[in-house]
């Protein structure tokens, strides 16, 4: 498991909806709907809109909108900005709908630079505890 | 390298004494669990149950040798947190899951 620090990397993730994309759609794009599964936002669905993604662990995410189509397709950055190279991120999200006979297929794909791994292991150790002091911050999102 | 998924390792290590027992062991190396008490700030019993702790989520691994069990560090059991495909793909199937309940909750 080790990568190279500067190895794009892609994660799709694809889920059949019970409901038609319409519905989909303002779940994706109203900031009051998307802080009910998302984060907290100021987003907009204005191609070149800049907002943040605001997490409950204190995380801010910078965010630009790059392509917008209503019912289709949305697409953003999603950058974390961080001193730390293991926690830095730039990455852009998609989310692709297609209609269905049962409702919606919603595809969601990131694709981007992933943090770069501060070392192989097996060598020396320096920096861990700011990574593991992280893990504190992050298992608080843990159920 | 443990089958254990993330959010064991994250609930393990968000203890912040175990979290500093595995850290110690990482830098330093094997130590015996009374080298660890020595400078834990807790109790024998309290050391020895977060290094099973520690065990059971396969950070550590341990060693008799008479009387004295030495512990040390397997850092790889790490891995799964560095691996960042996988750790998106959790954080969006949670949002998916978030997702779908706040549709069926949606006003038509």
């Amino acid at each position: 498991m080790t990568d190279i620090d500067t190895e794009k990397r892609i994660v799709v993730v694809e889920r059949e909806i019970a409901y038609p994309p319409e519905r989909l759609w303002r779940a994706l794009t109203q900031p009051h709907l998307m802080e009910e599964w998302l984060m907290k936002n100021d987003f907009a669905p204005i191609v070149g809109h800049q907002f943040k993604l605001r997490g409950e662990w204190g995380g801010v995410l910078d965010c630009e909108v790059l392509e917008v189509e209503p019912q289709r397709m949305l697409s953003y950055t999603w950058d974390f900005a961080s001193d730390d190279p293991a926690f830095a991120l730039e990455s852009v999200v998609t989310f692709t709908l297609t209609p269905t006979a049962s409702g919606t297929h919603l595809r969601m794909e990131q694709a981007g630079f992933g943090p770069a791994q501060k070392q192989a292991y097996g060598g020396a150790y320096a920096g861990w505890k700011q990574f593991l002091d992280k893990l504190e911050q992050v298992s608080a999102q843990i159920d | 390298m443990t089958p254990l998924g993330p959010d064991l390792l994250f609930k393990t290590l968000a203890d912040p004494t175990r979290r500093a027992l595995f850290e110690r062991l990482c830098r330093e190396g094997e130590q015996t669990v009374g080298a660890l008490t020595a400078r834990a700030g807790v109790s024998q019993p309290a050391v020895s149950k977060h290094l099973g702790v520690l065990r059971d989520a396969g950070l550590v691994c341990d060693r008799h040798e008479g009387r004295q069990t030495h512990y040390r560090a397997l850092p790889g059991a790490l891995a799964p947190l560095l691996d960042w495909t996988s750790q998106m793909a959790g954080f969006w199937e949670r949002r998916f899951d978030d997702l779908e309940d706040l549709l069926k909750r949606m006003d038509q």
